[in-house]
């Protein structure tokens, strides 16, 4: 019995630790947001990521006033700044529809505890990618007519051929159902907030954000439909909206964009660079809010491992643009490889990338930093750098020199573009800190079905031995003792 | 004044005794019957007898709708209100009508799965009457709550006693 209780926890490991019930389970997670006494690093982050996000809001202010000038764009290189930055975020927040939509898909119990704060995450990031070609427009008031199409008094309608309005249609969408996704999933939380609450007004608010929940049993059967058909259809979404992203560029002609490799190539790269922002922002959230029973060690190596796994594809990737590069036998493209990788301006940027997703990521094959929380997140970050990089590579290096040398020129950002991007980050860092505060962090009810008492009859526990005996012969040739 | 009985909530500590007593209830006639989980549990839908939902039948055509919705519009502006000859290719260029189209498929499906499941639940509805038993806030934390509404055909002066013969933690009055 020892023995299978051993090789139970190595088989499947426990996803909550520690001695819980339903009620405890409650108050940890809820009492982050009901009872505990704001702490002070909450403010000093807060305060930190408020301030930088003001960067934007000037940004944003200056550019109004005066114009897309402000930025470096040029010509050749007409997409600069904006839309990496668009990429960068829009592609962080395909992990938190990852975990959310294709491991429920999959029944992967380790997502319950991650897929709260993943799909926060998801929402922010994406509002802060709209952000970005939404300005670059420079003058967004005007640019309705051909983003979205209604009746206007020019008789004119968006080009649905283009890549663009595909990119509009599809980030929308994409929003949209993030969110109904993430406030779905928050009824009943909420619903728990408002029957702990004893402040009268928080009572009220969370009363009315839950709409009135009372876990009834047809409310849960439609309930659990619902979300699982949301799931189901966001899990096609998250692949379409990055492919579609990734038209924006493989649709067109320019060298080094025009490769069929692109769609899987940026999916992989977004959950890539999303696992790293989950993983960044879970680490210290962990600690802080002491919450290691529910985002255990073993959540991490998984992260890990994932971020492994997509890191590979990303690899291949690289290894075939550079291929295609060459294959293609058009001197455009094989022009572009060598200005790429060694011959121009920017080859140093591409190193930077290799190192960062290509280099780094070989780290998680061992143990020793897979299980480790500092490398893990050291390894996150230098991630996110390199998925920035590797958008720059994409885009600046293949417009600055394309098919005329007469129109070759140089591309460098301004202050603007930069203190733009970096009032993203702290407008991101912002919205989490404040999420953080007022909602619950966890899926509060999902984690209640990870505990054993939440089994009827003691079935599943039945089920999992009898699969571990098997496993259990396999592994010694005598039957166990009873 | 005197009030109005709405129904009797037995209070339970597990999702097994909750569903054990649920399959007495059903299995007694009584039809008017409800649970409350602070979970989903799926083995109360056969013990309370709870219907297959209509919802995915509503999600498909919502997403059915979505899709001749994106098709139908990109038709409209690009074959009929406003053609526009591009080299000479054709108007009628339906596989770059495919994204948008899917797009609003999801869309559409969404909003029918989401507002769907509310509109059936009857949500919102901040006032119910099992809200007034002061011991159900805890139905949203960890105990399990089984009804018996006064309006069921089977209810009558034995219910209460039925009720207490399931077992339960505690009976209460619901008052309406």
């Amino acid at each position: 019995m020892q023995d299978l209780k051993r090789i139970q926890q190595k088989i499947y490991p426990p996803m909550v630790e520690g001695d819980h019930t339903f009620g405890t389970v409650s108050d940890k997670i809820g009492d982050v947001t009901l009872k505990k006494k704001t702490p002070f690093h909450w403010f000093i982050g807060f305060g930190i990521a408020f301030m930088v996000a003001q960067c934007l809001l000037m940004t944003v202010g200056y550019l109004l006033a005066k114009g897309m000038g402000i930025f470096g764009n040029n010509q050749p290189v007409g997409w600069a700044f904006p839309i990496i930055n668009f990429v960068w975020w829009i592609g962080i927040g395909h992990a938190g529809t990852l975990i959310s939509a294709i491991l429920l898909l999959l029944n992967q119990k380790w997502r319950t505890s991650i897929n709260r704060f993943a799909e926060a995450m998801t929402l922010f990031a994406v509002a802060n990618a709209a952000v970005f070609p939404l300005l670059h427009t420079g003058r967004p008031w005007l640019a309705a007519y051909w983003l979205f199409p209604y009746p206007n008094t020019m008789g004119v309608w968006p080009q649905f051929r283009s890549p663009l309005v595909w990119d509009v249609f599809a980030v929308s969408t994409y929003a949209t159902i993030s969110l109904l996704f993430w406030y779905v999933g928050l009824i009943p939380d909420l619903a728990t907030l408002r029957d702990r609450a004893k402040n009268k007004y928080f009572k009220a608010v969370y009363g009315l954000l839950s709409w009135g929940w009372r876990g009834s049993a047809r409310h849960w059967h439609r309930y659990e439909i619902a979300y699982l058909l949301l799931a189901g259809i966001s899990t096609p979404l998250v692949l379409s909206v990055h492919s579609i992203v990734s038209f924006d560029f493989s649709v067109s002609q320019v060298p080094g964009w025009h490769a069929t490799i692109f769609p899987p190539y940026f999916v992989a790269g977004a959950i890539f660079a999303g696992f790293a922002m989950v993983l960044i922002l879970c680490i210290p959230l962990r600690v802080w809010y002491n919450m290691k029973d529910f985002i255990t060690d073993t959540h991490l190596v998984y992260m890990g491992k994932v971020m492994l796994a997509t890191g590979l594809i990303v690899v291949y990737g690289y290894a075939m643009e550079a291929f295609f590069g060459w294959y293609s036998a058009s001197q455009y493209e094989v022009f572009m490889i060598k200005n790429r990788i060694w011959n121009g301006p920017y080859w140093l940027f591409y190193w930077m990338l290799i190192f960062c997703n290509g280099i780094s990521i070989q780290f998680l094959w061992f143990k020793r930093f897979r299980e480790s929380p500092f490398w893990l997140f050291i390894i996150s970050i230098i991630v996110s750098v390199g998925m920035w990089l590797e958008r720059f590579v994409i885009i600046i290096t293949s417009l600055n020199r394309d098919f005329l040398p007469s129109s070759w020129a140089m591309y460098s950002p301004t202050i603007f573009d930069i203190s733009m991007f970096i009032g993203t980050l702290g407008f991101f860092f912002s919205l989490i800190y404040l999420f953080v505060r007022f909602l619950p962090i966890i899926s509060i009810f999902e984690v209640r079905t990870l505990l054993p008492s939440a089994n009827v009859h003691g079935r599943q526990q039945d089920f999992d031995e009898s699969v571990l005996e098997v496993e259990y012969t396999w592994e010694r040739t005598d039957p166990p003792n009873k | 004044m005197e009030k109005n009985l709405y129904g009797l909530l037995a209070e339970f500590d597990t999702p097994t005794e909750l569903v054990d007593a649920a399959n007495s209830v059903r299995e007694a006639g009584y039809t008017k019957t409800d649970a409350f989980s602070p979970f989903p549990l799926h083995e109360i839908d056969e013990a309370l007898g709870i219907k297959k939902s209509i919802l995915p039948v509503l999600v498909f055509f919502g997403g059915i709708a979505g899709l001749c919705l994106g098709l139908g519009l990109q038709i409209f502006v690009h074959y009929i209100d406003y053609p526009l000859n591009v080299g000479g290719r054709p108007y009628l260029t339906w596989p770059s009508f495919i994204p948008p189209s899917y797009e609003l498929t999801i869309l559409l499906a969404g909003f029918t799965a989401v507002f769907g499941m509310l509109f059936l639940n009857g949500l919102p509805r901040p006032y119910h009457p099992v809200f007034n038993v002061p011991r159900f806030a805890l139905a949203t934390r960890e105990k399990f709550f089984l009804l018996i509404e006064t309006a069921d055909p089977k209810f009558d002066e034995n219910t209460r006693s039925f009720m207490e013969s399931l077992k339960p933690q505690e009976v209460f009055d619901v008052e309406e």
